[in-house]
């Protein structure tokens, strides 16, 4: 059973990653785009100040330059809002560093709706579709501080293209421990159950595993899948969970339509087709408020996962009860 | 080591680069002429003069590196590698075709050596150049970065965040040169969208401007070298062409941006190109 350690924003885990990948390996660069402090390059910069490249607010540049950086031999990372590496910058994003299968590492901060009182503008909800329909991308969406930062040093060590990296601003449960091996492209078995299983990614992970200890209390046996890696993604583990337990609930903080739950569909739909219900943004943007208001509001609780789990096993129950 | 410094020997390589892109281009039933021809000087002059490289050796490490932001010139940018010895000119006739090398704009992955960079979405090379040529300087390397653009391309506002960093992080590395030619796609960039003043605009931001006769070879070898001894900062070449240059009957002519020379034409051009050397 994972416990709650601390409540630590998921960006300072991007901020260790990459100050610890910046002593290992000297061809790591960084690249900021003035929000260096609230997506945690400072942490770098501040360490490396010959390796950290100020570009201002100029988004299309900053993953152009990457790429030439990458060029140049270099590893650079590139980090601003996700939802300005993601759609700001896509056509650089697309030709200079996926066409070319640079190994540029994009950081997308601010992921989700838990951004909280500035709004849509800045809410990344859409940045795994984006980014996951690019040849040559690896997508990574880690589920807390602690593995945020091995995904940030996995990036490096274990993906040779571009990479992007997903991570959010608020303080949430950072519950793995180091001991927990990152393998990109590998989904992470949880919670053991045979009734249902929840798959979800980034800080919705804890939000199902709470979600998973309320419902042993109704003897509901629910199974709790992190895919950290929306792509590649680990099939094998998502046709296994729908053949043992039948039934899926995704889990994300972005738009139903184009993330985790559209790639597990896709994965399904292919080799086992069983009912999905999909846990996210439903085709809205967000608004101010705070983050846990928000989370209330838009349906991305614990509470409301277990309900869906809950509805989606009495249906099966009622599928199996013979007439 | 230049190729050589023979201004005859040199035209005659921009002959026989125009004449291929001419017969290329007729081969593949698409793509673009007219800037491919106007570029013919400029890119005999790189590749048989002023580029530090190897033909034989395309990763050797002290290389200049060449970034073509406008990749829809790919046919004057292949000729010059052939004849300049990365590859056996005969290629050529393959390009925008199945299977090919010769992508319709350069794309690294089909294997074509001496291409820098996949690139042709217009606005994105100058910010390659930047993060490369900034690259270069960190790690104290001697080559220097050559980007070549377009003048309808400045429109992209993408080139005006790159040019704000060259400037910014002092990349005395870097020359751009910008193929002005007064026309685009749809016509005048006047009539499109105005793009001048644009000595004012890059020394606004920081570039030391300097522009020269595209087609004058002499013009363009100093004008490259008076680039490379400035050490203060980027800079820019404006070189002057004539898009479609050496078939009198196109020659500025913006309808042919786009198009190639139909099979029928492909004599008439030739003999064009040999009477205007």
């Amino acid at each position: 059973m994972f416990t709650l350690k601390q409540l630590k924003p998921t960006r300072f885990g991007f901020g260790e990653g990459l100050k610890s990948l910046g002593e290992k390996y000297p061809n790591v660069v960084a690249l900021g785009a003035d929000i260096t402090s609230s997506v945690s390059v400072n942490f770098f910069k501040e360490a490396f100040p010959n390796r950290f490249f100020s570009f201002g607010i100029a988004e299309q540049n900053i993953m152009g330059a990457a790429a030439g950086f990458a060029l140049g031999g270099k590893i650079p990372f590139a980090t601003t809002y996700g939802v300005f590496s993601a759609l700001r910058a896509t056509d650089q994003v697309r030709i200079s560093i996926c066409y070319n299968n640079l190994p540029v590492k994009i950081g997308g901060a601010h992921a989700g709706i838990s951004v909280g009182p500035d709004g849509a503008t800045h809410q990344a909800l859409e940045d795994i579709a984006i980014m996951r329909v690019l040849p040559n991308m690896t997508v990574l969406s880690p589920c807390d501080a602690t593995q945020t930062k091995l995904a940030t040093i996995a990036s490096v060590e274990q993906v040779n293209g571009p990479a992007y990296i997903r991570f959010g601003r608020e303080a949430v449960p950072d519950f793995t421990t180091e001991d927990l091996p990152f393998e990109v492209g590998k989904g992470q078995l949880l919670k053991e159950g045979k009734d249902v299983t929840i798959i979800a990614t980034g800080h919705l992970v804890w939000e199902a595993l709470q979600a998973a200890y309320q419902l042993e209390k109704q003897n509901i046996d629910v199974r709790v899948i992190n895919i950290h890696t929306i792509k590649p993604i680990d099939e094998d583990i998502i046709i296994k969970a729908s053949k043992e337990t039948g039934l899926i609930v995704t889990a994300e903080e972005h738009q139903i339509y184009g993330g985790l739950g559209s790639a597990v569909a896709e994965v399904l739909v292919k080799e086992n087709p069983v009912k999905i219900k999909m846990i996210g943004m439903n085709d809205q943007f967000g608004e101010s408020g705070k983050p846990e208001e928000l989370m209330q509001k838009y349906g991305l609780t614990s509470g409301h996962i277990a309900e869906k789990v809950i509805e989606m096993n009495k249906q099966k129950q009622n599928n199996e009860r013979p007439d | 080591m230049p190729l050589t410094n023979d201004i005859q020997e040199l035209k005659k390589f921009s002959l026989e680069i125009r004449k291929d892109v001419v017969r290329n281009l007729a081969e593949a039933g698409s793509g673009h002429l007219g800037g491919s021809l106007g570029l013919a000087d400029i890119f005999t002059c790189l590749y048989f003069n002023i580029l530090n490289h190897k033909p034989d050796m395309p990763d050797w490490d002290h290389r200049d590196r060449l970034i073509l932001s406008i990749g829809h010139v790919a046919p004057v940018f292949y000729a010059a590698l052939a004849h300049s010895g990365y590859f056996n000119p005969k290629e050529l006739m393959t390009l925008r075709k199945l299977g090919s090398r010769l992508q319709g704009h350069p794309g690294k992955e089909h294997g074509l050596p001496g291409i820098e960079l996949s690139a042709g979405s217009l606005g994105q090379g100058l910010s390659v150049a930047v993060g490369l040529a900034l690259a270069g300087k960190m790690d104290k390397k001697t080559w220097n970065v050559f980007s070549i653009h377009g003048d309808g391309e400045l429109q992209e506002g993408a080139i005006w965040e790159a040019a704000m960093s060259a400037s910014h992080h002092q990349l005395n590395n870097l020359v751009a040169l910008v193929d002005r030619n007064y026309v685009q796609i749809d016509g005048k960039n006047s009539d499109v969208m105005e793009i001048e003043p644009l000595k004012d605009k890059f020394e606004s931001f920081g570039w030391k401007v300097l522009s020269c006769n595209g087609h004058h070879h002499k013009e363009i070898i100093d004008t490259y070298k008076k680039a490379i001894d400035w050490k203060k900062g980027p800079v820019v070449i404006m070189a002057k062409t004539h898009m479609g240059k050496g078939v009198k009957s196109i020659e500025d002519d913006y309808r042919w941006h786009g198009k190639p020379p139909k099979p029928e034409q492909v004599d008439a051009f030739i003999k064009e190109l040999e009477q205007n050397q």
